[in-house]
């Protein structure tokens, strides 16, 4: 076995087991950070196809960015395991519909003679000096250019939305801008008043 | 060199690549690790000096023996698991605090060719690499089952997330401006322009075009790695010592060695992207790695002197630093600097 297949199994292998556990879990803290192992495993495959932006940017993504404040929110939650077992039984029928259809539609896609892995050559191997990042940057902002900022401007206006969506002004709130903080000067605060000493007697 | 193992490689066979592999790496770590205790030193040094104190002076000659005591007493100490802890999370807590502040070390250019791994994307590598460091302070507070550990981890999620996006906005600009991800060819392509054709490379070096940059990463460095003025993760004063507290022996000390490799690492990165890494500043002394070492010392000398000077900052007055602060900074800069570089003025042609 070449070395490149054992490390494609080994990856693979822990992927599939750890997206396993993300669904078996108890714990949804565990769920989470099994899905991060997931999410690294999958990074680490596509390196192995030489789509190293790709591999880079699914784990500063989701693993550092994503799955951080995914955990965030897990952790703060106040989850009762008891009452979300609950409904196990009268869901399982549905979930178990969805889950059979899923797993026919990928049968029917990948594999049979649709996908036709067989008749596509294998991808020619690629220079040393072989860059993804800049290949898929000159796609990007070249051939696909308006479509790239087009995407950019809809997560623009979904992260705006969610800022107002989610902001409230809470009053009698005591903080004060730290602009004003710093522009204190000892005028505005301290008054120095001279006056007569009073006489003892 | 290669001519003189070739008979050691012949000997080991096909196996030889991993095993010189392996000595490269202890190579790298074991210097760290002690560049790493005697950081721990140096910091008690200068800041007693600062601070007008003599600092450790009893173990050995000049207190030199001090991190060797230090590491010996951790070493020995029991390693205490609540009962209440998810323990399988409890002990991997500080191995992923210290494994990826580890990893980094790969793509990190010691001088020209001197790297582990030569790779093309090492800047992208080293992004991803540190956006896992995280992990270690999140998963340590949870599985401690108790109130000040968690405390201080969702602090560190929310601090070490938002001074990563402007420390990534740094280092976009000093890619676009060396157009490589390579670390060896963004120390190189600094060596290039006027003032390095005259002799005064140090004039050449990211830190002036970018120097907005320059400030914005080391301060969010400082942030990254959470030391004062921004340690409200481990604030004695609020949350005891925060994803540390249940923590004793060992894993305790593999958190200390991440917090020292991690501020290593970041002085070695500003030195490397934004103050030539082992280019010589004038041009009749010789490059080397002697100068990339002084240069890292010298950011490392930052780190302590804005702990021995500053106050800790107020946890919203971080959050408000990094998000309205650094971040429009960032962004105004990355304009100017594409603008710059499209126009006829540009230096990096």
């Amino acid at each position: 076995m070449e070395f490149k297949t054992f490390v494609f199994y080994f990856l693979a292998a822990i992927m599939v087991l750890a997206a396993l556990r993300v669904i078996t879990a108890r714990n949804p803290v565990h769920a989470a950070l099994f899905l991060v192992l997931t999410f690294f495993n999958a990074g680490g495959l596509w390196l192995l196809l030489q789509a190293e932006f790709l591999a880079v940017t699914l784990v500063m993504v989701y693993v550092g960015a994503v799955m951080v404040l995914f955990l965030f929110v897990v952790m703060m939650l106040d989850i009762n395991l008891d009452r979300l077992r609950e409904g196990f039984w009268s869901y399982l029928p549905v979930g178990a519909l969805v889950g059979i259809l899923m797993l026919v539609e990928m049968v029917m896609v990948l594999g049979g003679g649709y996908f036709g892995l067989e008749a596509m050559p294998a991808p020619a191997p690629v220079a040393a000096d072989y860059s993804n990042t800049r290949e898929l940057g000159r796609v990007l902002y070249t051939d696909y250019v308006y479509a790239f900022e087009l995407a950019s401007l809809v997560l623009l206006v979904a992260m705006v939305s969610a800022v107002a969506l989610t902001l409230r002004k809470r009053k009698g709130l005591k903080s004060i801008p730290p602009s004003e903080q710093v522009a204190v000067r000892r005028e505005g605060r301290v008054e120095l008043v001279k006056m007569q000493a009073e006489k003892d007697d | 060199m290669e001519a003189m193992l070739q008979p050691v490689a012949d000997f080991f066979g096909p196996s030889w690549t991993a095993i010189w592999t392996l000595l490269k790496i202890v190579a790298i770590i074991a210097p760290l690790m002690i560049c790493v205790a005697y950081l721990t030193l140096a910091e008690r040094k200068v800041i007693g000096y600062m601070q007008v104190r003599i600092g450790p002076n009893r173990v050995g000659p000049k207190g030199l023996l001090q991190p060797i005591a230090d590491g010996m007493k951790l070493l020995f100490k029991e390693i205490i698991v609540p009962s209440g802890a998810s323990k399988g999370l409890f002990i991997l807590g500080p191995i992923l605090a210290i494994a990826p502040s580890l990893a980094a070390w790969a793509v990190v250019p010691f001088d020209d060719g001197l790297v582990l791994a030569d790779v093309n994307a090492g800047l992208l590598f080293l992004l991803a690499i540190t956006s896992m460091e995280v992990y270690g302070v999140i998963v340590a507070g949870w599985a401690s089952n108790s109130k000040y550990p968690f405390l201080g981890s969702m602090r560190a999620a929310a601090q070490m997330v938002s001074y990563e996006v402007s420390m990534g906005f740094a280092l976009i600009c000093v890619l676009l401006i060396s157009a490589s991800l390579n670390l060896t060819d963004i120390v190189m392509s600094q060596n290039e322009g006027r003032f390095a054709d005259m002799g005064l490379g140090v004039l050449s070096w990211n830190w002036i075009p970018l120097f907005p940059m320059f400030v914005v990463y080391v301060i969010s460095g400082i942030a990254e790695t959470n030391r004062a003025p921004f340690d409200v993760v481990e604030g004695e004063a609020e949350v005891v010592a925060g994803h540390m507290v249940e923590y004793s022996g060992m894993t305790f000390a593999l958190f200390f060695l991440a917090e020292y490799a991690n501020m290593i690492l970041v002085s070695i990165l500003t030195s490397i992207l934004f103050l030539g890494g082992w280019l010589s500043p004038v041009g009749f002394l010789p490059d080397g790695f002697h100068w990339l070492a002084v240069k890292t010392a010298f950011i490392l000398l930052l780190f302590l002197w804005a702990r021995a000077t500053f106050p800790r900052f107020r946890y919203d007055h971080i959050m408000r630093l990094g998000w309205k602060v650094f971040i429009p900074v960032t962004l105004v800069w990355l304009f100017v600097v594409t603008v710059w570089m499209m126009s006829p003025l540009s230096i990096w042609s």
